[in-house]
C-alpha cells in the first residue's frame, strides 16, 4: 500500500514514543462528555502491537478490581492525548497472550534495566 | 429522452482503501480516487446529436497508438489523446467548453456521489458463490452434493429448463455502480478524492465518479 503512503501520511502522529510488549505504560486518553472533555488514564503493561502503518493498534491489559480489562488503541489515534513509558518490560515474546492465564505473583513482568554494565 | 438533471462526473483511478479520521475522532475506511488530467472532448447537443451532454477525456495513451479517426476527434477540442473516453448526460452541457479541463474540485466534502466501476473477474463460479444458494447440507447423509443447485425444473411438463435459470458461470468483471457513497474529504493539490467506503473494481482500474442521481 506504499501508493497510498502521502494519504496516510497526514494522520500518523510523530508524538508516540517508542514501546513494545512487555512496557508498563500510561495511555491517556481524551473522553468527550457533551460538551465538557476530560483525560482519563488507563495504566497497564502492553500485551503486543499488532498491523502496521496507519492501522497499527496496540492491546493495554491491567487487572481493574480483580477482572483483566484489556483495551485497544489504534497507536495514531487522535484519541490519545499522550502515552507515557513507566517500565520496559524483560520478555521473550512480541505477544503475551499467555499472560491472560497467569495469576498473582506468576502474572509479573520483570523489569528490564538499560545500562547494566556487562557481566 | 432530454437529460432535465445537472449531473457533475469525473473519470478517475482506484488508488485502494486506507483509513482516516474525521472531526469526531471517529475512524472512517476511505478508498482513494486519483482525478486527474480530465478534458471536455466533446459537448452533445440537441439539434445536432438528439440529445444533451458532454463527452470526458481522461488517462494517459501513446500518441501513436490513437486511431487517425480517434486523433482528429481530440484534434477537434485540442488536446492531446486520452485513453478513456466517457459521456455524462447533463442539462447544463451548455456552461462547458470544449478542452476545458476538470478538476477534483467539482466535487465537496460531505457531497453524495456514485461510483461506476468494473468488479473484479471472479472466473468461472458455482451457484453458491454466484447467485447466493445455499447448496445442500454438510452431513446428514448428504453425498456429493454440498454445493450443487438441487433441481432446476419439472419432467415432462414443461419439458425444457426456463430462460434465465440462475446456474454456475462466469462472475465479476462487469459494470457495477455503487450509489449515495459520501465525499470524505477533496485533495485538490494531488488530485485526490477520499470516498467512504469501497468502490468497484480492482486497485487501479477506471472509475467514473459522479453526482448521485438517486436520494436525497
Amino acid at each position: 500500500m506504499h501508493i497510498l503512503d502521502s494519504v496516510d501520511a497526514a494522520s500518523l502522529r510523530s508524538d508516540i514514543p517508542a514501546f513494545r510488549a512487555g512496557d508498563t505504560l500510561n495511555v491517556h486518553v481524551n473522553i468527550i462528555e457533551g460538551s465538557r472533555s476530560r483525560v482519563q488514564v488507563f495504566k497497564g503493561f502492553v500485551l503486543g502491537r499488532q498491523g502496521d502503518g496507519i492501522r497499527e493498534t496496540f492491546t493495554v491489559r491491567k487487572i481493574s478490581f480483580g477482572v483483566g480489562v484489556e483495551r485497544t488503541f489504534p497507536v495514531h489515534s487522535p484519541v490519545l492525548d499522550k502515552i507515557e513509558v513507566v517500565t520496559k518490560g524483560d520478555v521473550r515474546r512480541a505477544k503475551l497472550y499467555y499472560m491472560r492465564n497467569l495469576r498473582g505473583k506468576a502474572a509479573k513482568i520483570k523489569e528490564k534495566r538499560d545500562n547494566v554494565p556487562a557481566k | 429522452m432530454t437529460a432535465t438533471r445537472n449531473t457533475k462526473g469525473i473519470l478517475g483511478t482506484k488508488l485502494g482503501m486506507t483509513q482516516v479520521w474525521d472531526e469526531n475522532n471517529l475512524l472512517v475506511p476511505v478508498t482513494v480516487v486519483q482525478a486527474d488530467s480530465n478534458v471536455i472532448t466533446q459537448l452533445r447537443n440537441a439539434e445536432v446529436d438528439g440529445y444533451v451532454a458532454i463527452q470526458i477525456g481522461y488517462g494517459q495513451i501513446d500518441p501513436r497508438k490513437v486511431t487517425k479517426p480517434l486523433a482528429g476527434h481530440f484534434e477537434k477540442a485540442g488536446v492531446t489523446p486520452r485513453r478513456h473516453v466517457v459521456e455524462l448526460r447533463t442539462a447544463d452541457a451548455d456552461t462547458y467548453s470544449l478542452g476545458q479541463e476538470l478538476s477534483v474540485e467539482i466535487f465537496e466534502a460531505g457531497q453524495k456521489v456514485d461510483v461506476v466501476g468494473t468488479s473484479k473477474g471472479k472466473g468461472f463460479a458455482g451457484v453458491m458463490k454466484r447467485h447466493g444458494f445455499h447448496g445442500a447440507p454438510a452431513s446428514h447423509g448428504a453425498h456429493k452434493n454440498h454445493r450443487k443447485p438441487g433441481s432446476i425444473g419439472g419432467a415432462s411438463t414443461p419439458g425444457r429448463v426456463f430462460k434465465g435459470m440462475r446456474m454456475a458461470g462466469r462472475m465479476g468483471a462487469e459494470r457495477v455502480t455503487t450509489m449515495n457513497l459520501t465525499v470524505h474529504g477533496v485533495d485538490a493539490e494531488k488530485s485526490l478524492l477520499l470516498i467512504k467506503g469501497a468502490v468497484p473494481g480492482a486497485r487501479g482500474s477506471v472509475v467514473l465518479v459522479r453526482t448521485a442521481v438517486k436520494g436525497a
